[in-house]
């Protein structure tokens, strides 16, 4: 299990903008009459997107009053899930994969690197405030390894040259390209491909 | 090597693209009122005719699972879930059936719906593969919009809504009463079983949970046939399978190829053989990093596929090869793996929440050479108290990686630690309470 603990300094009000608002309506639609709980997940991701990428304990609350279910179900929820952000994070929030088939492939140079140009610690934003990174486990890319996500998209097949480079792109407030950064087709052996060649080619 | 013709993936790279335009032209939607038509037990016994075994890892008979659905909607409605949580290290091949081969999915969905009476369907996808989730979403709308999904869909007179679910990083959420737990807005902590899914599901009504793989290829299953299907591979070890191949290889790759291929042929040929030649090789993880790893010796003979890696107390799982070489140290490679299920064990049983901690600190100590000589026994005693000893299997998940070091590589841990006991054997210490356990044998 991981400990996961909100942040100290904490806003007093929060309440969904009218664009969340109407996400959110459309989300409790897809449940069943009386089962409005299920949406609890998704209307948290809600939240965080609307404030800056990480949930105060009022969006909690807030949620608790909107699904009409007890808060401390949404806080058990929002503590479980490690997606949820407790405290906040950078405008671009780096995650880097050192699971063992990342590790086997060179992940702690990306961590390195993420050391040496975002912050010596993780959880720590950058100098500028833009910037925060983290170790995660399995991202689900593992053909791809090393990898990284920011924010949404993936960034892979890296090493720490390219990882620098993507580094010194955010920190300029551009958005790097995602996908592979050795240009090879999403997950197919690269330079070695023997199946499909008919389509490949075609 | 598989034949082309016979791939159900054949956008597996997105060569083609995963519009639904092209998913016709590669054979999706095209005759699905027809097979829809021939009715239920036809394709219950179709899917069971192809031997088909889920592709999640447990390696279930699909049909079998879907003929325990009731065979009659009572008062509570039926669902459909698609496991989409793919977290498992190593393994990435739902991810490609999500963002490039869609349609299968979502046509594989409609099918299942009809045979076990669903009328509404939730895909879990977990929370990082949100880029995939659009993908997915935009193909749902696709086919909406063509009016092969909702009501009448595709002109079968089945009503069908598939909806998505997002979840938010838990490993565990791939446990399917844990998955299920999660949908509704829960921690996902597993449920005991019995009652199974399958009568007392989601919301408490009948539910069958499949995983992505395994739903995308039943309609090629029923197009071309439960034979042609169960032609390939062995014996109960049927079809074909996307393999991972990650680690230390030259080229790694996904790839769509028959059950029961050799082991060595998967790398050498598909993955461009093992970093530094095959004799580099150290050991092979063949399914995900639950399984037990397999040394050098027995990868030169190995086949892939359910019975035959059983054989070798191990598994296919989901067949995500982690090639490990020698320039890696294997002592280390574990104990990553043991902080991964100690990070993502969901607290609620007590041998997995602590032991998963213990295991981890044990093996970072040994990787060091800080463990005693008594603590590699200790290790894998500790394994045997999860293993068997938790509400759903992670308890397993988590100790077998363990066991397969200790069975394999043992030696290497006990070179590295030898530092003599903390606790020596001696005895009639007069002052010492626990006299007695140091009178027994491991004390």
């Amino acid at each position: 299990m991981s400990l996961r603990r909100p942040a100290k300094n904490q806003p007093e009000i929060f309440e969904f903008s009218s664009s969340s608002l109407e996400e959110a309506n459309k989300i409790v639609s897809k449940y069943p009459k009386g089962k409005q709980q299920s949406a609890v997940m998704a209307l948290l991701y809600i939240a965080q997107k609307q404030n800056d990428n990480w949930i105060p304990l009022v969006a909690m609350k807030y949620i608790a009053k909107f699904l009409d279910m007890p808060y401390i179900k949404v806080y058990e929820v929002a503590t479980f899930y490690t997606m949820y952000n407790l405290s906040p994070v950078g405008k671009y929030f780096v995650q880097v994969c050192t699971t063992t088939p990342c590790m086997i492939r060179g992940a702690n140079k990306l961590v390195e690197a993420c050391k040496e140009k975002i912050s010596d610690k993780e959880n720590e934003l950058s100098n500028d405030k833009s910037c925060s990174w983290m170790e995660v486990e399995c991202l689900g890319a593992c053909v791809n390894a090393p990898m990284m996500q920011i924010n949404d998209d993936y960034y892979e097949d890296l090493d720490k040259e390219k990882t620098v480079e993507i580094f010194d792109k955010i920190l300029k407030g551009e958005d790097p390209k995602p996908g592979s950064y050795r240009g090879r087709l999403n997950t197919e052996p690269e330079n070695n491909r023997k199946t499909l060649m008919d389509v490949k080619n075609a | 090597m598989l034949k082309d013709q016979d791939r159900i993936f054949k956008n597996l790279y997105n060569d083609m693209g995963a519009d639904v335009k092209s998913a016709q032209t590669r054979g999706d939607w095209v005759n699905t009122s027809e097979l829809i038509a021939k009715g239920r037990d036809w394709i219950i016994n179709e899917v069971k005719d192809s031997q088909l075994r889920g592709r999640g890892g447990a390696g279930f008979p699909t049909g079998l699972k879907w003929s325990f659905a009731p065979k009659e909607v009572g008062s509570r409605p039926h669902y459909l879930v698609i496991n989409a949580d793919e977290s498992e290290p190593g393994t990435c091949k739902d991810r490609d059936i999500l963002r490039f081969e869609p349609h299968k999915l979502i046509e594989g969905c409609l099918i299942a719906s009809y045979a076990v009476q669903a009328h509404v369907c939730y895909i879990y996808i977990r929370g990082e593969y949100f880029i995939e989730g659009q993908k997915l979403q935009s193909a749902i709308d696709e086919a909406y919009e063509k009016n092969l999904i909702g009501k009448n869909a595709a002109g079968t007179g089945w009503d069908l809504d598939i909806y998505i679910h997002y979840g938010a990083g838990a490993y565990i959420c791939g446990e399917e009463t844990a998955l299920l737990e999660s949908i509704e807005g829960k921690k996902g902590q597993p449920r005991l079983k019995p009652p199974f899914p399958a009568l007392i599901g989601l919301y408490g009504c009948p539910t069958i949970i499949n995983n992505v793989e395994t739903i995308a290829v039943v309609p090629t299953i029923l197009r071309r046939g439960g034979k042609w299907f169960s032609s390939l591979g062995r014996e109960k070890n049927t079809g074909t399978k996307i393999f991972c191949i990650s680690g230390n290889v030259n080229n790694p790759c996904n790839v769509e190829e028959e059950m029961n291929i050799s082991l060595k042929e998967l790398i050498e040929v598909h993955a461009g053989g093992v970093v530094g030649g095959w004799e580099n090789l150290q050991a092979v993880i063949p399914g995900g990093s639950s399984m037990p790893l397999i040394p050098k010796e027995k990868c030169e003979t190995l086949t892939m596929d359910f019975d035959s890696l059983m054989a070798e107390k191990s598994g296919l799982g989901t067949a995500g090869i982690v090639v490990i070489n020698k320039d890696q140290d294997i002592i280390k490679c574990m104990a990553r793996i043991a902080r991964f299920y100690k990070h993502e064990s969901c607290g609620q049983c007590t041998p997995c929440r602590e032991g998963s901690g213990w295991m981890w600190r044990m093996l970072e100590r040994m990787a060091k050479g800080e463990a005693t000589k008594d603590e590699v026994d200790m290790l894998g005693d500790v394994t045997n108290q999860i293993a068997g000893h938790t509400i759903c299997a992670f308890g397993e998940g988590s100790s077998w990686p363990v066991q397969g070091l200790l069975r394999h590589f043992k030696k290497e841990i006990e070179e590295r630690n030898n530092l003599d006991p903390i606790v020596q054997k001696k005895n009639n210490i007069p002052y010492l309470v626990d006299q007695h356990l140091l009178d027994k044998k491991n004390a």
